[in-house]
């Protein structure tokens, strides 16, 4: 559990309303990783968003360090940047799978949610693992009318990666 | 993909992971050191060699930080080579380390990572230890009343114990050894390896920031030569090249300890790397872009806080420890072999104590660097997994190491393999071979 994820503080109408609408919103993020259209990535996050990947056992002891930690739209834009042009590693699709959407609270413009997700890789020459199974933590702030990420937090149970983790969660 | 999942595995005439034939030995090449014989990466009998001789051998072997374990009864479950160990804080404040194997039926007792407790208790038969590792309690010791069983009468408890390490701790970094009269650990890592050891450990009190596991598909002594091989840094990390931290130009360095086993890769990150580059050099990087540029550069950012002519120093320090300093990013590594195909890596990363909060953020940031997937490091990841499968499905064949000619020890040049060699040579001597 992530600190101030754990109680539901919103109404059932909105929170039927939200779901739907964040569930709209996995679909789209994981679709555009899955296609690695990283670019496009990025603009799923406001100019202040914090995104990090980490480890459960890192975020049940409140460790602050990242497997990928990034400050900003910037950072994050060079990390779609450093995969796509300065990055070796073998060629590889990765599939998302996202549920249990869970809305846990809306403040003004801030919508806070969790979700599982189940991230699968496929080296071209061998089998598709589960390369993790985490949940997203997710702070979404409203800005003209979508969306957008001010903070995720990918926390995998998957606590030893095999090998790498190369393309974003 | 864990190296369990591999689909392809061995092919071709050569079974190189089946028991040899009789009177087989393992003959290294005649080329001597600039020759690297496949075998030393695939097989199963050369593995276990090297348990036997290194990892239980005469090594000091990492196993935790005491930043890990500050209090009395806090442990660790740790690993010296692939052997499972427990580090144990005593109520005295000492550390102990002792096998994670109970000594009634060998189970794996402690399941944690990291925890506290006043004894260790196996929960198969509920065998008690106390902190250092002495048998306390077997349950019905005598047997049920009137109904007999029990222990013979000469059963004693300290003829029980867990099997108990060496273990020896500087400046906050614990090291075991199954040897009983190990030499000082300063003799051990020997002055050129301390001076770098020292800038990152002595009188500062680390900050655990967090941890990253990963499973690493080659063989473990392909870590150790990464970190030996200054050659593949410009060339394989595009990354150091096109953002400026490292060129074959600026002020490098390849320092080994006088036995060869132990290493540091040093670099001075340099001011301007675009004025340093002749067209030459530039052609030789063919990853090289001048036209790339960072939107947010800040995790590239060095704070100089450390009294060293370095910005980057990674120890490879024999046989299972890396010490990372890439800039302000902080780290070890410990290296648990896993077979002769694979290799667990466990990183710890830190900070100071006295660090602000931007300096800690200034970490985190630059953390991106390295771990599983960092910019440099997942590509670590991928080559040595990729050399691997190259002589792992291949072959037999041998490694070339010309580079530099076949001397051995420290270089200033970056397109030297002499640090390789030298590890080799140390190597060959403890293996016999």
């Amino acid at each position: 559990m992530y600190a101030g994820y754990d109680m539901q503080a919103v109404d059932a109408k909105s929170v039927r309303e939200l779901r739907h609408e964040i569930e709209e919103f996995h679909t789209e993020y994981c679709t555009v990783l899955d296609r690695a259209a990283l670019d496009e990535w990025v603009e799923f996050f406001a100019e202040d968003a914090l995104y990090r990947v980490t480890a459960r056992e890192n975020a049940d002891a409140g460790l602050r360090v990242g497997l990928v930690y990034a400050e900003g739209r910037g950072m994050i834009r060079d990390r779609a940047f450093a995969i796509q042009h300065t990055q070796m590693f073998a060629p590889r699709y990765m599939q998302h799978f996202t549920s249990n959407v869970r809305v846990i609270s809306v403040e003004g413009s801030l919508v806070k949610a969790q979700a599982n997700y189940l991230l699968l890789q496929t080296l071209v020459d061998g089998p598709t693992t589960i390369h993790q199974s985490g949940r997203y933590y997710d702070t979404f702030v409203r800005q003209g009318g979508r969306l957008l990420i001010k903070e995720r937090q990918c926390v995998y149970d998957t606590v030893l990666i095999a090998n790498d983790l190369v393309y974003p969660v | 993909m864990f190296s369990a999942n591999t689909v392809i595995g061995q092919t071709g005439a050569f079974a190189k992971e089946k028991p040899r034939e009789v009177g087989f030995e393992f003959k290294w090449p005649a080329q001597g050191l600039t020759s690297i014989p496949d075998w030393i990466y695939t097989s199963p009998e050369i593995y276990e060699r090297e348990i036997e001789r290194i990892f239980h051998g005469r090594t000091w072997n990492f196993v935790a930080l005491e930043a890990e374990i500050p209090n009395p009864g806090d442990y660790k479950r740790s690993f010296v080579g692939p052997t499972p160990v427990v580090v144990s804080r005593n109520t005295d404040g000492a550390v102990h380390v002792f096998e994670n194997r109970c000594a009634h039926r060998g189970v794996e007792f402690c399941r944690q990572h990291l925890g506290n407790n006043k004894e260790f208790v196996c929960p198969y038969h509920n065998w008690t230890y106390d902190l250092v590792g002495n048998l306390q309690g077997v349950p019905f010791k005598r047997g049920l009343k009137g109904e007999g069983g029990g222990m013979p009468k000469d059963f004693k408890n300290s003829d029980h114990g867990l099997k108990k390490l060496s273990v020896t701790t500087l400046h906050g970094v614990v090291f075991a050894s199954f040897a009983a009269d190990m030499e000082p650990l300063e003799e051990y890592l020997t002055p050129q390896i301390l001076e770098d050891f020292n800038v990152v450990f002595a009188n500062r009190k680390l900050k655990i920031l967090g941890y990253y596991r990963n499973e690493l598909p080659g063989n473990w002594k392909l870590y150790h030569e990464n970190l030996k091989d200054p050659y593949h840094a410009t060339l394989l990390h595009s990354f150091l090249v096109t953002f400026g931290l490292m060129v074959g130009g600026s002020k490098n360095g390849m320092i080994t300890d006088p036995k060869g086993r132990h290493g540091t890769l040093a670099s001075a990150k340099p001011d301007n790397v675009a004025s340093m580059l002749d067209d030459a050099t530039k052609k030789e990087m063919r990853n090289y872009r001048e036209d790339f540029k960072l939107a947010d550069g800040r995790f590239l950012d060095y704070v100089r806080e450390f009294d060293s002519p370095w910005s980057v120093t990674m120890q490879t320090i024999w046989p299972n420890l890396i010490v990372q300093r890439e800039l302000n990013t902080l780290g070890v590594r410990h290296i648990v072999p896993n077979g002769p195909h694979s290799q667990i890596m466990l990183w710890t990363m830190f900070g100071y104590e006295d660090d602000s909060e931007e300096m800690t953020r200034h970490r985190l940031r630059q953390g991106n660097l390295m771990g599983p997937s960092g910019f440099l490091g997942l590509e670590d990841n991928e080559a040595i997994k990729f050399l691997q499968e190259g002589v792992r499905r291949s072959g037999p064949g041998a490694g070339v190491l010309k580079l530099g000619g076949d001397t051995t020890g420290s270089t200033t040049s970056v397109i030297d393999e002499a640090a390789i060699r030298g590890m080799y040579k140390y190597y060959r001597e403890e293996m016999g071979l």
